[in-house]
């Protein structure tokens, strides 16, 4: 029942990455850019967790474990930064904070 | 075989999550996502990870996005202007980059097969534990170093001062 | 003679002073400083003079500082005094010491006084080492020096702009014969392998045989180089518009030095001319023809300043026939009689004008024999010299020399002979037309101040000499005194006379006189007796009288030449062909800069995208490079 092959693991966490990555490009609210950006970030733990499964040893989880608090830090942050456009833009368009245009 | 289910309802779910109009309906999906992915964690033989996946990812980072989007209190035209953006041609850029990136990824994975398993054994928490607090202690100071400096971050970014414009502006502006 | 180098050195501190401290100096400092150093240098002239003389050598010869060596050329700063450059030295400091005291009377009012005099002293410096030089190189510095000191002076009062535009007339119209000289002295340099003077003139015979084309060549060079500095034709239409500058100035370059420089280099370099006739006929030809040609002009100005300047150029159109004509010390002696009374007149000028409040036309002069009777006796003395009135003024004797050897030299011939007596003629009428209409007749302007001590009295000094400076050469039918001629014979050949011509002096002479006395009496005839013949004879004669004021249309003649053209040309240039490439690169990297600032869209998704894409080739060409 536990006999998973190592590929496998690895391409659900590429595949989940890709469709993260899509949907970063894809999208102009940034709201919906910040929960791509999760989505890759959770395929990337998939990826540690798989790694350590393969030898059996801890330090993958240790990694995801770090890789879940940079996580929330980054969201807090960002939400934060998100408010700040939301009150001097008055829109979530990220196409309408160019001003490092040229 | 519980395996190819959960990853199966993970990738079906993150499909739904980055084709949705509504944020909520598709931080919803994102929350099911997530539960898959726990799930396959739990079969790889890490059930710590399993548990801290939901507790942090689903139910604190999630719940967070929530609250700020009902703080921002959009209306139904933010839905309405993400039907506009959304447009059948925007996916090609972005679909061949990343179809060839994918393509890579799978081509490297695949070219070296080696029939390890996984699974056969669990990492368990004391295992973690011991590793984190060994070898890995660094991480963990730096860990908290970093939640510290995005908290205030947080904070100090999140304040919202009130603008204040001059008694002969507003005159002029009424 | 150890005090040889203080003459040029004098005037050249002097100036150095003017110029770092003058602006702490009242005028008072800065007029007893300009005036004393060209005083101590005239002191020193007679000191030195009178050494010179009485030791009975024929030059002095003082090496100050080694300038330069290069390659085979090793040139000094070295003073060489022979008898021709005592002459000149003495006449540029002593003349200049007057003009300097006249100065301070008649720019005692101006604001840039003390720059006046620092100019001055510069000038009087640079005009010294020209003459006093030992080789040709630094007599080069000493031309230039006076050609920027002239530009300085010019425009000296810089505010109004058309003075500024006669001083850059003066300054190109020069240069053009100073590259001419250039050119000279670059091809004596290349056959004589030396640019010391004296080598040159004993080099000169042994290298070149007389009439060659290349001793043609650097006399016709050097000649150029003359003809500019000495406002000759083709190169004269810079000598009235310099007129703009203050009337001492016109006094000391425009008349008395610098305007001579020419007449020094050719007879410094006599023995050139010897070898080549033709060129030496040239000389004489423009003399002769651009004394004709100003003397007309002289006779349509109503500028007072400007009938003396055609005048000045007139005069000087003498020295170069005599010259011309193989009458070395007769051109010498006519430069220094004439440096007398032309700087006389161009005082007396000055102070008429000045009294007038800056009136400058004859025209509107007239009645002031009264009023001023000291401007007006030395302004008669003046112009009785320069019209040659006969016996009593120095300039009979000087102009009468001329004339007799343009007839009877062994150069001369008879078309010089006519063109000088015509021009004697001439310059009769124009002189005392001046005269009485400025000096005569009712008065139409009055005066404002009479002029002072400190202006009269070089008039007065000049006035004496222009009376009896004559007498140290008489000719040979009345007394045949030759003290200037004895004096200047170890220097310069003695003039040959053809056969046959030696009682024909008489004759000569007589023609002169009844000439000259004709002329005054025509000009009392149309300016005092019936002033309405003149109008009539204008009347008649507008086409000619308007050519010849506008002397005889050089400048329009040089506008459509030289200066049409080249404003054509630099307008097509207007954006610099040669610039273009340069911008070129400019305008190549302003180009891609554009290009590529349009990445830089500010759009979010596109930066994401690039960092896809990098990703992706960058894991291309690493499995590209693994397999």
């Amino acid at each position: 029942m536990n006999i998973i092959p190592f590929e496998s693991g690895l391409m659900l966490a590429g595949i989940l990455f890709m469709l993260g990555l899509i949907s970063v490009l894809i999208r102009r609210n940034i709201i919906f850019m910040l929960i791509s950006v999760e989505v890759m970030l959770n395929a990337a733990g998939l990826a540690f967790i798989v790694a350590g499964s393969r030898w059996a040893q801890p330090d993958g989880q240790v990694m995801f474990i770090f890789i879940l608090t940079m996580a929330a830090a980054e969201v807090s942050v960002g939400l934060a930064l998100i408010l700040q456009i939301y009150h001097q833009l008055k829109t979530l368009d990220t196409d309408a904070a160019n001003k490092m245009k040229g | 075989m519980i395996f190819y289910i959960a990853s199966a309802v993970a990738i079906f779910s993150t499909i739904m999550v980055i084709t949705r109009y509504n944020m909520i309906h598709a931080l919803l999906y994102l929350v099911v996502s997530f539960l898959a992915v726990s799930i396959v964690f739990y079969v790889l033989g890490a059930p710590f990870m399993a548990a801290l996946e939901i507790i942090v990812y689903a139910g604190a980072i999630v719940v967070l996005i929530i609250f700020v989007i009902m703080m921002l209190n959009l209306k139904q035209e933010s839905v309405e202007q993400e039907r506009k953006w959304f447009t059948k041609n925007i996916w090609i850029g972005p679909g061949i980059l990343s179809v060839i990136l994918l393509g890579e990824l799978i081509y490297i994975i695949a070219s070296d097969p080696q029939t390890i398993v996984m699974g056969a054994q669990a990492v368990d928490a004391k295992n973690v534990g011991m590793s984190l607090y060994g070898p890995y202690i660094i991480g963990v100071e730096l860990s908290g170093l970093l939640l510290m400096a995005g908290i205030v971050g947080a904070y100090h970014l999140g304040r919202q001062k009130k603008k204040v414009v001059h008694r002969f502006l507003k005159t002029a502006e009424e | 003679m150890n005090l040889l180098w203080l003459i040029p050195a004098l005037p050249f501190f002097g100036g150095l002073l003017l110029v770092i401290f003058g602006s702490r100096f009242t005028k008072g400092i800065s007029g007893a400083i300009g005036a004393g150093s060209v005083g101590l240098a005239a002191l020193i002239t007679l000191i030195v003079g009178y050494d010179f003389l009485s030791s009975g050598q024929d030059f002095y010869r003082h090496v100050a500082w080694n300038w330069f060596s290069v390659g085979d050329l090793s040139t000094s700063f070295a003073f060489y005094l022979d008898r021709l450059s005592l002459v000149f030295i003495f006449v540029i400091t002593f003349v200049g010491f007057l003009i300097h005291i006249y100065s301070i009377g008649f720019m005692a009012h101006d604001e840039g006084f003390t720059r006046f005099f620092a100019y001055l002293n510069l000038f009087v410096c640079s005009m010294l080492i020209l003459v006093l030089s030992d080789n040709l190189i630094l007599l080069y510095l000493g031309w230039e020096g006076v050609g920027l000191c002239s530009y300085l002076l010019i425009g000296f009062w810089y505010e109004e702009e058309k003075n500024g535009y006669a001083a850059r007339k003066a300054f190109i119209t020069t240069r053009v014969g100073d590259t001419a000289m250039a050119a000279g002295l670059f091809i004596l340099f290349w056959t004589l392998g030396t640019l010391n003077i004296q080598e040159i003139l004993t080099k000169a015979p042994e290298v070149w045989a007389a009439g060659s084309a290349m001793v043609v060549l650097v006399g016709f060079l050097l000649l150029g180089g003359a003809v500019g500095k000495s406002a000759q034709l083709p190169l004269q239409t810079w000598l009235p518009d310099a007129m703009a500058g203050p009337s001492p100035v016109s006094a000391l370059i425009h008349a008395a030095t610098m305007v001579t420089a020419g007449v020094y280099l050719i007879a410094r370099m006599h023995v050139i001319y010897e070898l080549a006739p033709l060129a030496q006929l040239w000389v004489g030809i423009i003399g002769a023809v651009t004394l004709l040609i100003a003397g007309c002009s002289a006779l349509t100005q109503f500028d007072l300043k400007r009938v003396l300047a055609y005048s000045t150029i007139s005069q000087i159109g003498y020295m170069f026939l005599a010259l011309g004509v193989g009458a070395w010390s007769a051109a010498i002696f006519h430069f220094m009689i004439h440096a007398f009374f032309k700087a006389l007149l161009f005082l007396a000028a000055g102070a008429v004008i000045e009294a007038l409040h800056h009136e400058h036309d004859m025209f509107k002069m007239g009645g002031l024999r009264k009023k001023m009777p000291a401007v007006f006796w030395t302004f008669l003395i003046g112009a009785g010299s320069l019209a040659a009135l006969p016996f009593i003024t120095a300039g009979f004797y000087s102009k009468d020399q001329i004339l007799w050897y343009a007839f009877a030299g062994e150069k001369g011939n008879v078309w010089f002979f006519l063109a000088a007596i015509v021009g004697a003629f001439v310059t009769a009428i124009y002189t005392f037309r001046m005269v009485f209409v400025t000096f005569f007749g009712t008065e139409k302007t009055h005066i404002s101040h009479p002029p002072g001590k400190l202006m009269t009295w070089p008039l007065l000094i000049l006035a004496v000499l222009s009376l009896f400076g004559g007498f140290i050469e008489l000719p040979h039918t009345l007394g045949h005194v030759t003290v200037f001629s004895d004096l200047l014979s170890p220097v310069l050949p003695e003039t040959l006379l053809r056969e046959g011509t030696e009682s024909s002096e008489w004759g000569v002479q007589i023609a002169a006189m009844i000439l000259g006395l004709f002329g005054v009496y025509l000009a009392y005839l149309f300016f005092i007796r019936k002033p309405q013949m003149t109008d009539e004879l204008q009347s008649a004669t507008r086409e000619l009288h308007q050519f010849w004021y506008r002397g005889w249309d050089f400048d329009a003649l040089y506008n459509v030449l030289f200066v049409r053209p080249f404003v054509f040309i630099s307008t097509i240039n207007k954006n610099d062909v040669i610039d273009k490439f340069y911008t070129m690169l400019v305008d190549l990297s302003t180009f891609f800069n554009k290009l590529f600032a349009q990445t830089q869209s500010g759009i979010l998704r596109w930066y994401v995208m690039g960092i896809v894409g990098g990703a992706i080739l960058i894991i291309t060409i690493t499995l590209i490079t693994k397999t």
